[in-house]
This record gives structure tokens, C-alpha cells and sequence, in this order.
């Protein structure tokens, strides 16, 4: 029964790439004429209406994208409860309009942005990247966005600028799980300067071509896919830039288990449990995690001769 | 026919066999969610603790309300317990792990967790194997002592799921609860407190 279950998602719900996109730009330009002609700007920033003019980018993977319900009804984003589905069922709540995204700190250029005029900052791109979670799960997401760098540039940190501190918004009232003190809110994530700046680190702004659902991190946030899962904070309301290593949430909550690091690294174990395999949803037998979660060739030159077992 | 069917344990063992009714179902239907080998593990894992905590609360129950027959269903409760515990412990064994006894070993031995939830059940075992009418005979008072396994057994249980979760206690932490609960209405004082309450529940009745 499980077998054959597994083989219906393989066979019949992973849309073959090139008819997916094919369709995608039908869509699209049905989406413009729609949006031009009737809809007018505010139902582009909705959840599931198609993104324009979004490009294809050199970051593709031969690797089964995760299919599109899984990816928004099964995820971690505790701003609305711990478990898997609580996001997709609780994340209604959520208003991504009006929304702004304040640049602080150690920058020549503060200045807190509307969403609309961040959306346009950059062309956006779809990026497919590997997501690893550090409980051991994984999957497959075509991403748009615009490399965090761009944003980063027209910040101009100072010299003083080492790290950047990401803050997710802290509203009980739109985000219900806030109001268990599972995690010390506001959620917080950090990046070194240079991981910050590297090509591959994301903001992303949707998903499968669409406007990212609430449940995913709307309107926007980061992702960084050589990192758990955790580490791409979602529905940024503030970056800040700073000059010793953000404290963060994960950090705060349990030292022990969770690094200011946490690179995708199968070889330094989770302190309960292996992070040597993992299971790629949709897959009936566990696959080996990838060092770096599969972009060594691109990251690895960050951490040169750190030991990655103390640097966790 | 119909002495079989108002036969009270028929329907108590159809009641035992509706979570992996559940799973059959969903699993059919394709319902168990983006992760189906995670789902049948927490529910056959959750099954086999709240059949602990119901076999542990005959006693207690018995004892409240003064109807020894209750105690006719504890075996039933008790190795239902085991059959959950066994799926739970074959789905890790064979979904999880793909019988690689290595990996097994080293998880057993490395993860503070599945050591605790491997020696559980190791201890189930044994107490699943003498619950027979012949069994309880041959041993004689040594059945009861054995047995009473099935208190570190539950702690054990318990701990296994507090020690498993990411960061959200609450669950394991109300198994916890109810467990402690079922434990001290077996000390001298929670005995006494059931001996009062049925006392004063009796004459209400009569």
C-alpha cells in the first residue's frame, strides 16, 4: 500500500519540467492580461497570482521538484504553530499588505522599504534549490527572487558591517502561534557578511512562479539552501547589519543543538539524532544528505580551514 | 450470533483496531500527508503510549468504581499495547532504517531516544509472551512481579517522545502527566483516595 503510494507521486503528480513550463507561460501571459485588464495591482500581491516577468536562471537542478501541495501544506514556521500542517491551515491570518522592510544598522543607506518597491528592486529569477530540514527531510523548490546581494549593495554597509540579522514580523495577532513561548519572538536569523553576499543566497518573493503563499514566508524571505531549513527566515520585516554574530532564535532556544552555522553537513550529527540521511518528500527510501546540501563546489571556499564540527 | 455480538470485549477489541483502521484508510485514500512513513510512525508511536496509559488505568478504574470485571479487558488493552509498539518498532526497522543493522546499532546505541524506546519495547516483550492463563499459572506470584515491568515500561515510553520532539513538550508532556497521575493513585495515599471517593460515589448508587 505504501509502495504503490509512492509510486502515484512519482508517476502522476510531478508535472514533467518542460510541460510545466510551457504551461507557465501561457499562464503568465494570461496573468498579465488579467492583471492589466480587470484585476488591477492589488490581487498581485495575493497569494497563488502569477509573478510577471520572471526569468529563468543557470540554477536548475535534474533533480524531481517537490510537487506543489507539498511544499505549502507540509513545513516548519512555528509563527503559527508547530506542526506540519499548522502553517498551511493558520497562515490565513497573515496580512502581506501594507508591509515593510526596514535595512538598519551599519549601512551608508538605512531606509525602510515598501514591499511593492522591494519587488522591483531586481529582476526576479526562478531558482530550483534543494531545502534540507534539519529533522531530516528534504525537498526540491523552484524559487523566485532576486539574489539578497542586489538589496545588500544599495544598503552600502560600513566597514563595521560583519553580519546581518534578519527579523521576522512579531504580531500574535496575525501570527497565533507567537502566543506560546515555543521560541523567544521576534524570530531571528543571521548570516556572516560574505554569506550574505554569495551569489546563491536568495530573497524570494514566490514559488512554482506564483506569489509565495503566507504559509511559505510572504511577502518575503531568505533562502539560503547550502543551510537547514531554518536558517531562511521567513516574513522579514527588518535586516539589520551588525557587527557581532546576531543571537538567534534557534541559538537562544537550545545552544547545544543549534549553531549560528548550521550548514547541511552529514557528517556532524544533530546531538539527538543522524543528519548522515535524509528523506526527500515524495521518496520511499532515504537518500545520503550532501555536504553543504549539494553546493560545496560553490560554498565551501567560505569556511577553509574552520572546523566545522566546533563552527556547527 | 447474537450472544457473540453483545459479547462487551468484541466491540472493545473493534474499538482497539480503529487506529490502524485509520492508517489503512488514509493510507488508501492518500491521505497520511506529504510524509506518510513520519505520520504512521508518530500515530503507531502515540497508539502504543495511550495503550499504556488505558491499561494502566483498569486498576485505578477498578478500584473507583468497585467493578472487579474490569479487569477482564486489561490483557486485551495490554497486548494491543504490544501490537502498536511492534508496528511502531517494524515501521522503524523497516521503512526507516530498510533493515540496515548497522545503522539500527548505531542508532540504538548513539541516540539517547531510540535507546530508550528499544528497551521499552524489549521489555514489552516478555510481559506480551506471559499473558496467557497457563503463563500466569505456571508463574504464580512471579507474574505479578514481572509485570510490574510495565511501570518503568511507560516511563520509558514517555521519555522516548519527550526526548524525540524538536522543541514542543506539550504533547509528551501530557502523556507525562496523565502518567504520573495513573502512578501515584497506586501509592498508599492514591489508593486510599480512590477506597474514599468509591466509598462516597456506593451509596449514591444503591
Amino acid at each position: 500500500m505504501l509502495i504503490r503510494q509512492s509510486a502515484d507521486i512519482l508517476a502522476s503528480e510531478i508535472t514533467p519540467p518542460d510541460i510545466y513550463r510551457e504551461r507557465r507561460r501561457f499562464m503568465q501571459g494570461m496573468g498579465v492580461l488579467a492583471a492589466g485588464a480587470v484585476l488591477g495591482v492589488a490581487s498581485e500581491a495575493e497569494a497563488g497570482a502569477r509573478l510577471a516577468g520572471v526569468r529563468a536562471s543557470a540554477y536548475r537542478l535534474n533533480e524531481d521538484k517537490t510537487p506543489y501541495k507539498d511544499v505549502t501544506r507540509y513545513n516548519n514556521f512555528y509563527e503559527f504553530g508547530t506542526g506540519k500542517g499548522d502553517p498551511a491551515e493558520r497562515a490565513g491570518s497573515l496580512k502581506t499588505r501594507p508591509w515593510t522592510v526596514a535595512i538598519e544598522g551599519e549601512v551608508a543607506n538605512p531606509k525602510t522599504w515598501d514591499i511593492d518597491a522591494l519587488l522591483k528592486l531586481a529582476p526576479l529569477e526562478e531558482r530550483v534549490y534543494r531545502m534540507r530540514c534539519v529533522e531530516g527531510w528534504s525537498m526540491v523548490i523552484p524559487w523566485v527572487g532576486f539574489p539578497l546581494s542586489e538589496l545588500i549593495r544599495r544598503a552600502a554597509p560600513t566597514g563595521n558591517a560583519k553580519y546581518v540579522e534578519f527579523v521576522t514580523l512579531n504580531d500574535p495577532k496575525q501570527m497565533p502561534g507567537q502566543r506560546s513561548r515555543v521560541l523567544d519572538w521576534p524570530y531571528v536569523e543571521g548570516l556572516r557578511m560574505d554569506e550574505a553576499m554569495h551569489p546563491l543566497t536568495l530573497l524570494a518573493v514566490g514559488l512554482y512562479g506564483e506569489v509565495l503563499p503566507n504559509q511559505n514566508g510572504a511577502p518575503i524571505r531568505l533562502v539560503v539552501p547550502w543551510k537547514y531549513g531554518f536558517k531562511s527566515a521567513k516574513s522579514i520585516v527588518k535586516i539589520r547589519f551588525v557587527e557581532k554574530p546576531p543571537l538567534t532564535a534557534w541559538m537562544a532556544a537550545a545552544p547545544r543543538e543549534y549553531g549560528f552555522y548550521s550548514n547541511v553537513n552529514p557528517q556532524v550529527d544533530h546531538p539527538r539524532w543522524s543528519q548522515a540521511r535524509e528523506r526527500r518528500i515524495g521518496e520511499f527510501r532515504k537518500r545520503d544528505t550532501l555536504m553543504f546540501n549539494g553546493y560545496g563546489a560553490q560554498v565551501a571556499e567560505l569556511y577553509r580551514g574552520m572546523d566545522l564540527k566546533k563552527f556547527f | 450470533m447474537g450472544e457473540f455480538l453483545r459479547n462487551p470485549k468484541l466491540w472493545v477489541f473493534g474499538v482497539c483496531l480503529l487506529p490502524l483502521l485509520r492508517l489503512i484508510v488514509l493510507g488508501s485514500i492518500d491521505g497520511l500527508g506529504a510524509n506518510p512513513i513520519e505520520f504512521i510512525t508518530r500515530s503507531t508511536g502515540t497508539w502504543t503510549l495511550t495503550g499504556l496509559l488505558v491499561t494502566l488505568s483498569v486498576t485505578p478504574l477498578r478500584r473507583l468504581t468497585g467493578r472487579s470485571d474490569l479487569i477482564r479487558y486489561r490483557r486485551m488493552f495490554g497486548l494491543f499495547t504490544f501490537f502498536y509498539a511492534a508496528l511502531h518498532f517494524v515501521t522503524y526497522v523497516w521503512l526507516d532504517q530498510f533493515f540496515d543493522p548497522a545503522a539500527i546499532a548505531k542508532d540504538v546505541v548513539k541516540r539517547p531516544f531510540i535507546t530508550v524506546g528499544f528497551t521499552a519495547f524489549m521489555l514489552l516483550i516478555p510481559l506480551a509472551a506471559t499473558s496467557t492463563h497457563a503463563m500466569m499459572r505456571r508463574l504464580g506470584r512471579r507474574w505479578q512481579q514481572l509485570h510490574r515491568l510495565v511501570y518503568p515500561i511507560a516511563l520509558l515510553g514517555v521519555t522516548h517522545y519527550l526526548w524525540l520532539v524538536k522543541k514542543d513538550l506539550t504533547e509528551p508532556l501530557i502523556y507525562g502527566a496523565v502518567l504520573v497521575v495513573l502512578l501515584a493513585l497506586r501509592l498508599p495515599w492514591g489508593v486510599a483516595l480512590l477506597h474514599t471517593a468509591h466509598s462516597r460515589l456506593a451509596p449514591a448508587k444503591s
